[in-house]
């Protein structure tokens, strides 16, 4: 197989893992290891007694960045099929925000470029959340732990 | 769109707190996007967040450009906090 078709979708609607899931179990009798993260809201971040919130993206330039992940992935490790779909607008506590999914021949692949998609998408992909409180909302600041994530990948990949 | 105006794009907390999501304007020859940031800064009120002391991010034509990136007639910039995504 000429590695993964990408797949990116940014959509206001909820999502089905376990659709994704068996979409990408369907990706031939090469793929031994499935990974997927699904991130969810939940009731503090920057604030506490968070009760949901919004997310605003760049259209058009989000899709073309995530694409851009998931071919990086591609080339670093074994992808049999990728799958990444995010949520935009007014989301409530426990609701599904992102999911990313990994379909490899190896375990450590999947894992790996799992973990790198999401970690470099939330340092360069143009989504923006706002915390909602009772008594407020708040736009979140960028945090240097997220930076120093994404940075390591490209860390562990310069190195000889 | 004209060949010769550029569309500027604001995001976020800035779209909030300019008050604007798209603007329209004529370049002049060899602005860069840093230079086009000081000037909507020099507008005063709001707009001086654009001045530098907070981090902003530009994308030209929806690619991360730096602040020496000239802009041309067609362009698309687009001005943004640090992304907060996932």
């Amino acid at each position: 197989m000429n590695g993964p078709t990408p797949e990116v979708s940014i959509q206001i609607d909820d999502f089905c893992p376990e659709k994704e899931y068996a979409a990408l179990r369907d990706s031939g009798a090469g793929t031994g290891a499935i990974v997927t993260f699904t991130g969810l809201v939940r009731d503090s971040g920057d604030l506490t007694g968070v009760t949901g919130l919004f997310l605003e993206h760049y259209p058009g330039m989000t899709e073309q960045i995530i694409n851009d992940l998931i071919a990086q992935a591609a080339e670093r490790w074994d992808l049999r099929k990728a799958r990444v779909i995010h949520r935009v607008g007014r989301l409530t506590l426990q609701d599904q925000i992102v999911f990313v999914g990994i379909a490899s021949a190896h375990r450590s692949d999947a894992f790996a470029a799992c973990q790198f998609i999401m970690d470099a998408l939330k340092t360069s992909a143009p989504f923006w959340k706002k915390e909602l409180t009772e008594s407020g909302e708040h736009w979140v600041e960028q945090k240097a732990s997220d930076r120093q994530q994404s940075a390591q990948w490209q860390a562990d990949h310069d190195q000889p | 769109m004209s060949n010769n105006t550029i569309t500027v794009r604001f995001f976020a907390r800035l779209r909030e707190e300019l008050a604007t999501d798209m603007l329209t304007l004529e370049p002049t020859p060899g602005l860069t996007a840093g230079q086009l940031l000081a000037q909507l800064a020099a507008k005063g009120g709001a707009w001086r967040q654009l001045n530098g002391d907070q981090p902003v991010m530009i994308a030209i034509n929806q690619t991360m450009a730096k602040a020496s990136h000239p802009v041309h007639g067609g362009d698309e910039i687009a001005f943004f906090p640090p992304v907060t995504g996932g």
